[in-house]
Order: C-alpha cells, then structure tokens, then sequence
C-alpha cells in the first residue's frame, strides 16, 4: 500500500504575521516555519499505518528549498522518502495541479492532505486533488480504520460526524482528531540520524496555469481598548451588550 | 448570465447561511445586472427564497437519499453552473460547502476563494476580500479563471431580504461513481452549531474540571448560543474535539462570542478573531484575552457567569 501525505511549509501557530513591499509579500524574516499541523496528523496517521499494513509513506511538498527542514522532519518522524515539487505556487489550484501530475506518473493507494494550511487556508488542495484524479475525497477526516481494502471513516459536520465506509484508493482530508494530540510524534535522535539517509527526491514542476494570484494583504483594523465592567455591575454589562453593541 | 448559489438544508429546510449566501448573491448580481440561480437539494419551503431576492430555483430531489453525495451534489450543481453560463458560483462556509467548493471548482476548471469576507472589490477581473493566516491577515486575491467559485465567511455579509418571487424548476439529481457509502450520521440535533450561531459561549481552563460545565451550557440556553471550549480543554478530554475552537479547531465568526476562563492564547485569538463583539471573564486581569476584548469582567467565572445567566434569564421574562 502506497501512501502519499502532503506537507505544507508554514508559519508557527504563534507567529506574528507582518507585510513587505507595499504589503505585497509575506515577511519570512524572524518566522519559524513548521509542517502545517493539518498535515502533522495526517502524517502520524500514515505512520501508524505503516506498522500496521506495511504502507509505504511518501511525503511530498510543492515548494523552494526553504521547505526541506520540514522534509527531513517527516523522515524523522517516520515517513520513508520525501518528494520535493520545486515550484513556488501561487495558490492551491496550482499545488494541486503539480500533486495531480504526480499522482498520474506515481500510483499511490491513499493521499493524506491536511483540512487546510493555516497561512493561505485555502482548503482546496484536498478536494481539488482527489476530483482531478476522479477519487473520493473525504474533507474533515476524524477517524481512518483499515481492514483488508476496505476503510472506515468519519468525516466532521457541522454539529456531529458522519461515519463512512470506502475502498482504496482515496483522498483524505486530515484535521484534528485523526490522532489524538498526545499522539503526535516526536523525532528522537535515532529517527533524526535515519532521516538524513532517507531518499528526498527534488522533481521539476509541470506547466501550469494561474488561477489568483494575492494582490494585497491587510491587518486587521487595530481594535480599541477593552471596556471593563466591574463584577459586581452584571446589569452595566447587559445593557452595553444590548444598547452599545446591540448583540441582543 | 447568472450568479450561482448553493443553497445548503436541512431536514427540508434552508439554513441560515444559505440565506446570507443567497443575500449576497443578490447584492451582486444587482451590482452586475445578472440573475441569482439557486440550486437547492430537497427543500421543503422554497417559497422563503421569494424573500431573498432568488430569480429561479432548481430544486433538485434526491430520492430520499439523505446522504451529502458530495460526487453527486457536485455534479448536479456543476451542470447548472455550466447550463446557466454563469461567472460566479457561491457557496457558504459550512461543513458541507466548504466540502463541495473545490470539488466543484475542480469539476468545471473554475478558481476557487474560500474565507470570502465582504462583496467583490472589483468585477473585471473579480477580485475579493478573504481572510488569511487565521484570521491574522486579509488577503485582495484576483482570480484569472473565467469562473470563480467563492465561498463567504459566516455572519460576514448578514441576511438582507429583497422580495421577489422564484421561479422553482426542478432539477436533476446527475449520477457520479463514488465508493464513499455513508453508514451513520450522528449529530447533537436539537442544539445550535458553532458553525450556524450568532452568540458562541466558550470556556478554557479556568473552569477546572468538565464537570463545572453547565455553567456554560446554561448561559448558552439562555441566549440561544453554540458552545465551544479552548484547545487544552478539548486536548484534556473535557469537552469533544468537535468544540475546539481556533487555529487547529474550529473558526468561529459569531455575532457575540463570551470567553470564559479562556486564557486566550494567540492561536485561540487567530480562530475567533472574525467574531465582531468579543466579552470576556477571567480571574487574571494580565490574561492576553483582555487586550482581544471589546468587553471584560474581570472576576471569578463561578460568580459572575451564574450571575449573567440569572439577570439574562430574568430580561427574557
């Protein structure tokens, strides 16, 4: 079984997002970049599958060289080679497109792509993949149990959760819940030292067209100071509520 | 030439974000002299539509299929898009229309915005207002396909009726192959979505233990609100991964969200950031939630929520 999990490069969850060049580019300087935590639990779930089923897990990102340390974090945590596409995408129609290409030359029985990035939160890579290759997709995976070629699985809804049954292949959209948090894996010093062996492959891009393009970022609006309303003054606090902010 | 919208129900009935989606079609289409399709899957109330401003309505009867076949929603709606020649395709920001946005955008070669915050900045070429890094940023993004799917971001464009009346034409349910066979659904029925709600109630830590829950749940009785929880909440187990709200869990773009012993740690703060009156309660007055705030208490959360839930429940009556 072939398993192929995309990785996005992004900023850490705690980064504070700054603009250059008139607010056209994002400012990189200073920003730790981490594996998209989407990605991170579908990867872990790719690595569970290795020891259960013996899947192969491939790892492929759609980026310049700046993205190979989260590469060579996959391998340490456990995915057996990486693939690099290197073309710097202007959004995610294009990173599916290049994914689709490779899919096409590669046969790969599960594609694990996160919910979203949390920088661009496209959402569409997922979806867009498994449509240009006429899979299935599931958006918002929370669970993935396999028993022999068939797969059970639960896609989050609004309010609750559906369970669903496929077969192979497929496209997932991994999401929080996949793993359990605690269950993420941590590279120890064996895996590090093994990831610096394991094969990182760096492919051409194919031709594509451009879909949109970012024209301008904004902050948003700084906000003004917060109101305070003593604890004992519940009342004040309704009526700023119903008459100032007139939520009611 | 037509603007397209995806009108998501349930039960037979349309949503509310169906409704703000249609809403914002309409806002466009008149900009554009251009008329709003609607594409609707086992409505039982169409006649609401006549409210807000659709032109036509295929309503499309799936058979007492009750399963979201997105290969097939997709298809059906892909060849309306196509049959109207419509630019412009919408969808809303729920589970299901996030699900469907790409996999349609994919089927007919269309570019795909999601996070879509306000009306199209410019038309030729279209180019919109989205939020981005979480809620950190906004993004202008131009798209240079001929079709654009968009998806709107809850509660950022609001319901604005416009009477009229919809035509409503019945539509055909297109067939897709597909190995996705949906076996259960299991949802918290009777209880407002994070995703549909206009007040979300939230608690962190701060309220020691799951089992000092209903302190939430009651002041979200009282004001008919969802309730969500923080990250360490959900990671402890207190509360289900489906509350999780921020940037690994859910967005939230309430009317009024109510923090309560939520520390409010930037990842929480990116994730409701788009929530546009924000309150919280928290014993710590150097809690960074107070400088995200447009309202504080600062208090012990065991005395001041019981209290607001009393004074609230007392205003109703």
């Amino acid at each position: 079984m072939n398993v192929l999990v995309c990785i996005s490069n992004v900023p850490d969850t705690t980064s504070k997002i700054n603009f250059k060049e008139d607010n056209t580019v994002f400012e990189t300087q200073g920003v730790q970049f981490i594996i998209n935590p989407n990605d991170e639990f579908g990867l872990t779930r790719a690595v569970w599958l290795q020891q259960k089923v013996a899947a192969k897990v491939t790892v492929v990102t759609v980026g310049n060289a700046s993205c190979e340390p989260i590469l060579r974090k996959c391998l340490a945590i456990g995915a057996d080679q990486a693939i690099r596409i290197n073309a710097e995408p202007q959004d995610g129609f294009e990173v599916a497109a290049q994914l689709t290409a490779l899919c096409q030359t590669n046969s790969y029985d599960l594609i694990i792509a996160g919910r979203e990035s949390i920088d661009y939160n496209g959402g569409m890579v997922g979806g867009m993949l498994a449509t240009n290759l006429n899979m299935p997709y599931v958006a918002n995976c929370i669970q993935l149990d396999i028993e022999g070629a068939k797969l059970q699985l639960q896609r989050e809804i609004d309010g609750g959760k559906e369970s669903l049954q496929a077969s192979l292949p497929i496209v997932i959209g991994a999401q929080k819940g996949l793993v359990e948090e605690k269950d993420l894996i941590i590279p120890n010093m064996r895996g590090i030292m093994q990831a610096r062996q394991k094969p990182l492959e760096v492919i051409p891009p194919i031709e594509t067209e451009t879909a949109t393009t970012v024209e301008i970022f904004e902050k948003p609006a700084e906000k003004g100071p917060v109101k305070l309303i003593d604890a004992d003054d519940i009342d004040g606090l309704i009526d700023l509520l119903e008459n100032e902010a007139k939520v009611f | 030439m037509a603007v397209v919208v995806y009108l998501e129900s349930q039960d037979g009935q349309i949503k509310k974000a169906a409704l703000e989606v249609a809403s914002y079609a309409r806002a466009i289409a008149d900009a554009q002299g251009l008329n709003v399709i609607g594409v609707g899957f086992n409505i039982e109330n169409p006649e609401q539509l006549n409210s807000f401003g659709i032109d036509k309505l295929h309503l499309i009867n799936t058979q007492g299929d009750t399963f979201f076949d997105v290969a097939r929603y997709g298809e059906s709606v892909a060849e309306i898009v196509t049959k109207e020649k419509a630019k412009l395709c919408i969808v809303s920001a729920s589970a299901n229309g996030r699900y469907l946005g790409p996999i349609l955008a994919a089927k007919i070669n269309a570019a795909y915005l999601s996070n879509v915050v306000s009306l199209p900045t410019q038309y030729e070429p279209l180019q919109v207002k989205r939020s981005c890094f979480t809620n950190k940023a906004f993004n202008i993004t131009q798209s240079h396909k001929e079709i654009t799917v968009l998806s709107l971001s809850s509660n950022s464009f609001g319901l604005k009726e416009k009477p009229g009346t919809a035509e409503v034409i019945e539509g055909s349910y297109a067939s897709a192959t597909t190995s996705l066979k949906v076996n259960a659904v299991d949802k918290t029925s009777d209880k407002v979505t994070i995703a549909d709600a206009d007040i979300v109630v939230s608690g962190g830590r701060g309220l020691k233990g799951p089992e000092h829950w209903h302190l939430i749940e009651d002041l979200a009785d009282v004001l008919g609100a969802a309730t969500a929880c923080s990250k360490p909440v959900s990671d402890m187990g207190w509360r289900p991964h489906s509350e999780h709200v921020g940037q690994t869990g859910k967005p939230v773009a309430s009317n009024l969200y109510i923090a309560i012993g939520v520390s409010g740690a930037i990842q929480h703060l990116a994730g409701i950031n788009s929530s546009k009156i924000k309150v919280v309660i928290n014993s710590d007055p150097e809690a960074p939630f107070f400088k995200a705030a447009d309202y504080g208490v600062v208090g012990d959360a065991f005395e001041v929520v019981p209290k607001l839930t009393e004074k609230l429940k007392a205003r109703k009556v």
